[in-house]
């Protein structure tokens, strides 16, 4: 009688811990599986943060940046496929606000408010902001659009599926769905250029140095040292996207 | 004493082992090599994004041939101009040196499209010009230089 009542407790002991080496193991093994547990960014301090800076100011509407673009990144002649493109904003006296782009800003500008209704206008470029937190990226069901380690939001053209979620996601419009390839296109921040330290191509031929890129983690960086000494503003601070493309002299009437 | 599980339990084991396993190798199948490498993501899309070609060569490749243009410009309002703002995409006349693969825009609507008069240009930031009255029927370059604007050619 009392050596079964060992035997069976004992039985029972070796059984709970097959059990438990069982889970553990097969846990371990899931836990290397990076899919099934959500990989974590890595923060690798030795890539760059890239941020961007357009200076309002010293933007003149010319279109050089709508140009070059659609030539480096081979963006449909169609006027309304941009990856950046410029918008005037003209304030009139009266206080309503008139807001143009034509053909992205890459034919000029003609001003088509009288000179004398004007209060303000100026011009603003606008591109992908390269959120870090941002809603295009969460938004895509099959996790084709993502934040690369070096903080540019990037599309995976062959495993998008086409679906218009993060065009319609997108708070800043900076996406459309290409119309040959039929998934989702939008500024890479000239991701093959930089890889070849060339700068964007819209900042290559910006005639007035307008736009501007830089490391953030560079504390000594140009970029940095521009955020420090004026004072910059993001589009849509409400949305909390962690937008890194800071406008000098936003006015509160650009969206 | 025997232990005794109830055939439902046994079934409802059975069933739950044939479906997490369906699921393992389904799944292995179904997920591309490098996905989750970096995050959620293909890990070898990050290289595919870095394959296109360039056009724009950035005007250092420019000045490796044209150092003149580089001493020229230098002297001017237009240094700060890189040159593929007005040239075009470079990248296929770096390869051919050939003339015909890069623009010469001279005419007063290219110009223009930068010295244009719009009340939304700061003054400080562009010379502007009002092309109804400036010197009409003329091209631009007939007078500038444009790698030396204020160097008149008479």
């Amino acid at each position: 009688m009392g050596n079964e009542k060992i035997n069976s407790s004992r039985r029972k002991f070796l059984k709970s811990a097959v059990a438990i080496a069982g889970a553990t193991i097969g846990y371990q093994v899931l836990k290397s599986s990076p899919v099934l547990i959500s990989a974590a960014e890595p923060k690798d301090e030795s890539l760059p943060w890239y941020g961007i800076v357009i200076d309002i100011q010293k933007c003149i509407g010319c279109g050089s940046c709508a140009k070059a673009c659609k030539n480096e990144n081979d963006v449909p002649v169609e006027p309304f496929f941009f990856r950046t493109w410029i918008e005037q904003y003209t304030v009139k006296n009266d206080g309503s606000v008139d807001i143009v782009s034509p053909n992205g800003g890459i034919d000029g500008f003609e001003q088509r408010v009288p000179d004398e209704d004007i209060f303000k206008s100026f011009f603003v470029p606008k591109m992908c902001n390269h959120c870090a937190k941002s809603p295009c990226e969460q938004v895509c069901p099959v996790g084709a659009t993502f934040l690369s380690p070096e903080g540019v939001v990037l599309i995976d053209e062959k495993y998008c599926i086409g679906c218009r979620y993060c065009v319609q996601a997108c708070p800043y419009g900076c996406r459309f769905i290409h119309p040959v390839k039929k998934v989702a296109n939008k500024c890479t921040l000239c991701y093959h250029r930089l890889k070849k330290n060339l700068a964007p191509a819209c900042m290559e031929v910006c005639p007035t140095g307008a736009r501007m890129y830089g490391n953030l983690r560079d504390k000594n960086s140009e970029l940095v040292k521009f955020l420090k000494e004026h004072t910059t503003h993001v589009l849509r601070p409400n949305l909390n996207t962690g937008a890194k493309l800071y406008y000098n002299a936003l006015s509160s009437e650009v969206r | 004493m025997k232990h005794y599980i109830p055939p439902q339990l046994t079934r409802l084991a059975l069933a739950f082992a044939i479906f997490i396993t369906l699921f393992l190798v389904l799944r292995n199948f179904l997920v591309p090599d490098t996905f989750g490498e970096y995050g959620h993501y293909r890990g070898a899309s990050l290289i595919e994004n870095e394959q296109p070609e360039i056009h724009y060569s950035g005007q250092q490749a420019c000045f490796e041939c044209h150092r003149d243009i580089e001493d020229l410009k230098a002297q001017d309002v237009h240094s700060e101009i890189h040159c593929e703002t007005c040239h075009g995409p470079g990248q296929k006349h770096v390869i051919s040196s050939k003339a015909t693969d890069i623009l010469k825009p001279s005419s007063r609507e290219f110009c223009g499209s930068c010295h244009v008069m719009n009340a939304a240009k700061s003054k400080n930031a562009v010379i502007q010009v009002d092309l109804k009255e400036h010197n009409i029927g003329k091209n631009c370059t007939e007078c500038h230089n444009p790698h030396q604007p204020w160097e008149m050619k008479k």
